[in-house]
């Protein structure tokens, strides 16, 4: 039933950010010119797009954060359960948690953690 | 007399009789849909005036405090003490042309406000302000709000990708690491005060703190999740000293450079809401929520805490923890991103699977104040 009603907000919200948007379409001026309408870059003309291939420098840590991202969707049941399964779930949680740290490490031996 | 008095104290703290706003509406569902659907246009109207308030009243604290950081007063001459100056800007920003830059992405430059400022909504939804005040409670509240939180992201970095702009696309890049980098030192903290309430409904967690804060019930363990959770979370929402997607110095704006009129205002103001939601969040789980400041069997104690409403002591720990966040900008300098990124790699994550480890062993012997309640 929550999740009737969190759908049903989720269109309320989007209407309502909408709204706002139309009011602003509605009382702002709209007077486009190619000047106005160039890229920004602190007043220099442009030159080539931005959409180019460039080493991105984040890609180690997206890859890491995947592993640790899902390793803490694992945790939330865990943690809600913990209660009831005791040292056994402490347990193998911990084995878990020493595979992923272990990778951590590994990570950390090979320089994957240091910005360059 | 003493016995109008007991019977005040009870009304005061009693039984917490909680029910949020969706609770109501599905009680009245079979009598009447028109119920229902006045509820929910309460609630949205609701939301419409706590984002516009908190928009107001956020921006106006933000620059008085940093002018009285700075021994400056802050805006003065719009209304009584510059109170209507957000006001002013908000009227001129919803006046001021919305531009497209001509080589940028048209639908995706146009989605990207609106992702960030729906996810806050939605999150705002599901926040518990007072035993009463709640729209929905979900059981599964913080994962709910981590994975929502999620959405904000998209919106920087599809802002920042398809602006076209040089350095929106490197300022939306620099945020997408750092918010991915520390939502997983979020999560951990946030994953300790699961583990002590055994929910994830806000509500369930509120409520499990009856006893006591779990930043004070488990000797220190709550504690270190809190403030490893203030660090991240202030990264998490990019504000200084965790700046550099926006760092004005090098980037102009970062990732809504090109953004202007009321989507520039979109992005600013869920940046604003984003600090209250995370005000929020940190004073629901770990400093109690509207749950009063409770010493297990204090029974007198408890009752003259608990005249005080719940609604002031939500908003009470909420605006303290904000002004916390806002004092880090005026003492901290900006970290530099390798600096960032051993922070959270280095230092924060260890830590927060040491604590995660920590408090499960907590949880098992027992071992905090109040133990069973």
């Amino acid at each position: 039933m929550e999740y009737f009603f969190l759908l049903l907000f989720t269109g309320l919200a989007a209407v309502l950010v909408g709204a706002g948007l139309l009011t602003s379409y509605l009382v702002a001026p709209h007077r486009p010119n190619p000047l106005k309408n160039s890229p920004y870059e602190c007043g220099e003309p442009t030159i080539g797009q931005s959409w180019v291939q460039f080493n991105v420098g984040y890609y180690l840590f997206g890859l890491l954060f995947l592993v640790f991202d899902v390793e803490a969707a694992f945790l939330y049941p865990w943690a809600v359960v913990f209660r009831q399964v005791g040292l056994t779930g402490l347990i193998e949680m911990g084995l878990f948690l020493l595979v992923l740290i272990v990778g951590l490490v590994y990570a950390w031996r090979k320089g994957a953690l240091e910005w360059v | 007399m003493q016995n109008a008095m007991s019977m005040i104290l009870v009304a005061a703290t009693g039984p917490w009789a909680a029910k949020t706003v969706a609770e109501r509406a599905s009680e009245s569902l079979d009598t009447s849909l028109w119920a229902v659907a006045a509820y929910m246009v309460l609630a949205l109207l609701a939301v419409v005036v706590l984002v516009t308030l908190l928009g107001l009243v956020l921006i106006y604290a933000e620059r008085k405090i940093a002018g009285r950081f700075q021994c400056r007063v802050g805006p003065m001459r719009v209304g009584p003490h510059g109170l209507l100056q957000t006001v002013a800007d908000t009227f001129k920003l919803l006046l001021k042309e919305d531009i497209i830059p001509t080589r940028a992405d048209q639908a995706m430059h146009l989605l990207a406000p609106f992702l960030c400022m729906g996810a806050t909504v939605l999150i705002i939804a599901v926040l518990p302000y007072s035993p009463t005040m709640q729209i929905l409670d979900l059981n599964i509240g913080v994962l709910f709000v981590t994975a929502v939180s999620g959405f904000g992201v998209m919106g920087i970095l599809l802002g920042g990708w398809s602006s076209n702009n040089k350095w929106s696309l490197i300022g939306a890049m620099r945020s997408g690491a750092q918010i991915i980098s520390y939502e997983i030192s979020a999560t951990l903290a946030l994953l300790v005060v699961v583990l002590f309430a055994g929910t994830m409904s806000l509500r369930g967690i509120v409520e499990s703190q009856e006893a006591g804060w779990w930043i004070w019930r488990a000797h220190g363990v709550g504690l270190i999740s809190f403030i490893v959770y203030l660090i991240a979370s202030t990264a998490e929402i990019n504000r200084t000293p965790f700046d550099i997607p926006e760092g004005e110095s090098e980037l102009t704006a970062g990732f809504h450079a090109e953004y202007s009129g009321l989507r520039f205002s979109f992005f600013f103001l869920s940046e604003f809401i984003n600090m209250f939601i995370v005000s929020a969040l940190a004073a629901t789980l770990f400093l109690g929520g509207w749950m009063p400041f409770h010493i297990g069997g204090w029974t007198t104690f408890n009752n003259v805490m608990g005249l005080i409403p719940p609604s002031l002591w939500f908003a009470g720990k909420n605006l303290f923890v904000i002004f916390v966040i806002m004092w880090f900008r005026w003492t901290f300098p900006r970290l530099r991103v390798d600096q960032l990124m051993r922070l959270e790699w280095k230092i924060l994550l260890p830590i927060g699977f040491a604590n995660l480890m920590a408090a499960s062993l907590v949880v098992l012997s027992n071992f905090y104040f109040f133990p069973g309640k």
